[in-house]
């Protein structure tokens, strides 16, 4: 698979409090500094919620811009308490179900066909393929999960969350967080059963 | 039976690392311009052009600007480092395609007025009424008159050219000073129109074509005094036996 050259940046308090502080002193350069820092992670987890691989742009962006929203109306105190990620993420969660939820009452034109991006250097076209292949299978069989163990297993497996912050998200306790998540990777496993390894024989 | 571990490492692969450049979808860009009234503000999207103001409304301050701008469009901004294509020219009042325009958080009845006001001609005026009805209300004239005293785009969207029905030019979002001098600039035959108003003369016709227009048209203005008809209103041309022009399409009321 390419992983191209990627800073991930520490995602952890201290990174929270330079965003926070961004945010009080310039909503918009703090917003861009958000938005860079979690914008990876977003995108990632929109992927696996958005109805098809070529919404999650859309998705993650109009998450990103209710956050800016509702930072609009927040004050200093209100931003000094916020745990940034998990708020992204819970409102990313919330985005994909009210379009979910929008979609299933007006049913949209058929979906568009989906070219494969053009390769521009690393594994060869088969591998890519492969590895495309393999994607779509495991994005697929996500689709199959309910909502709550998807995006549970999703959070820990995929971006490896803590349980505390799944659970925030979730809007549950712990106990129930990792509950969904062990429940959602059996019902996978049995998928998968049920079905051919995706990717060919592992 | 597929291992636990399987599973969750083949999940750990579905996690992305090269997303796509999100900035660009959720940050406007802005930059100070020059124009006809002077520097403007102007804020802009992916789709073209979302805000134009005075910087003289906001004390030259980018930050007040920014603070109107969120008040309106509760968007993120940005610095641009270039003007979309088109831009400049266009707010300096040469001639050529105006730049896209981003519209997209307006109903369809601001779009409708806009588009209508967008078709009047350089050196020609049009009244608020004429503005409705063409965006398809015709008594919505005092609505159509808000929408372009709110209008985001001035000078893109040449709402200096929507005047009163009574020949008087009427208020302006950058002051009536401005408006009087951008029309003036366009070569708008005021005098005319003020002299013809004070007749109580709205409409112009001539008696050879048997046609009849607002003042401004550059139809009417091609008329020779010894074939001018004036007239108070497009009925009375009518029952004179005229036909409103094509160009302008003065409203029958």
């Amino acid at each position: 698979m390419a992983v191209p050259q990627i800073v991930e940046t520490p995602t952890g308090d201290q990174t929270e409090e330079h965003l926070r502080l961004g945010l009080i002193v310039d909503l918009d350069i703090g917003f861009a500094a958000v938005v860079r820092c979690y914008g990876r992670v977003v995108y990632s987890v929109a992927l696996r919620l958005a109805a098809a691989p070529a919404d999650a742009e859309d998705l993650a962006a109009e998450a990103f811009l209710r956050a800016f929203r509702a930072l609009r109306g927040y004050d200093a105190a209100r931003i000094r308490e916020l745990r940034v990620r998990p708020w992204l993420l819970t409102i990313l969660r919330n985005t994909a179900r009210n379009a979910a939820r929008d979609a299933a009452r007006r049913p949209g034109p058929p979906p568009a066909f989906e070219p494969p991006e053009l390769a521009v250097a690393g594994p060869s076209p088969e591998q890519r393929i492969e590895s495309e292949l393999a994607q779509r299978e495991w994005g697929r069989l996500l689709r199959l999960l309910p909502e709550a163990q998807r995006v549970a297993v999703v959070l820990r497996h995929v971006e490896d969350l803590p349980i505390s912050e799944i659970a925030q998200i979730l809007g549950c306790r712990e106990g129930t967080a990792k509950s969904h998540v062990s429940r959602g990777l059996a019902r996978l496993r049995s998928l998968l059963a049920d079905t051919e390894p995706p990717g060919g024989q592992r | 039976m597929i291992e636990a571990d399987a599973v969750a490492a083949a999940l750990g692969a579905l996690r992305h690392t090269d997303p796509p450049a999100l900035d660009d979808k959720l940050f406007t860009g802005w930059l100070t311009a020059p124009s006809r009234i002077g520097a403007v503000f102007v804020a802009f999207t992916p789709l073209g052009v979302q805000f134009v103001r005075s910087t003289d409304a906001f004390d030259s301050d980018p930050g007040a600007f920014a603070q109107a701008y969120r008040q309106r469009f509760a968007r993120p901004l940005r610095p641009a480092d270039r003007a979309p294509a088109g831009l400049l020219p266009v707010l300096s009042g040469r001639r050529g395609p105006t730049p896209p325009l981003d519209l997209s958080g307006l109903s369809e009845f601001e779009r409708n007025v806009l588009a209508a006001t967008r078709t009047i001609p350089t050196g020609e005026t049009r009244p608020y009424g004429w503005v409705a009805s063409e965006a398809g209300n015709p008594h919505a004239v005092r609505a159509a008159a808000s929408v372009l005293a709110r209008n985001p785009v001035p000078l893109l969207v040449p709402c200096h050219r929507v005047v009163r029905a009574d020949g008087a030019v009427g208020r302006y979002l950058f002051g009536t000073e401005h408006k009087e001098n951008l029309l003036r600039g366009e070569n708008t035959n005021l005098d005319d129109v003020a002299a013809l108003a004070r007749r109580g003369v709205h409409y112009v016709g001539s008696d050879t074509t048997g046609i009849v227009c607002f003042p401004t048209c550059h139809h009417a203005r091609r008329i020779t005094p010894a074939h001018r008809a004036g007239f108070a209103t497009v009925a009375d041309a009518v029952a004179a036996g005229y036909r409103p022009c094509r160009s302008c399409r003065p409203v029958i009321t």
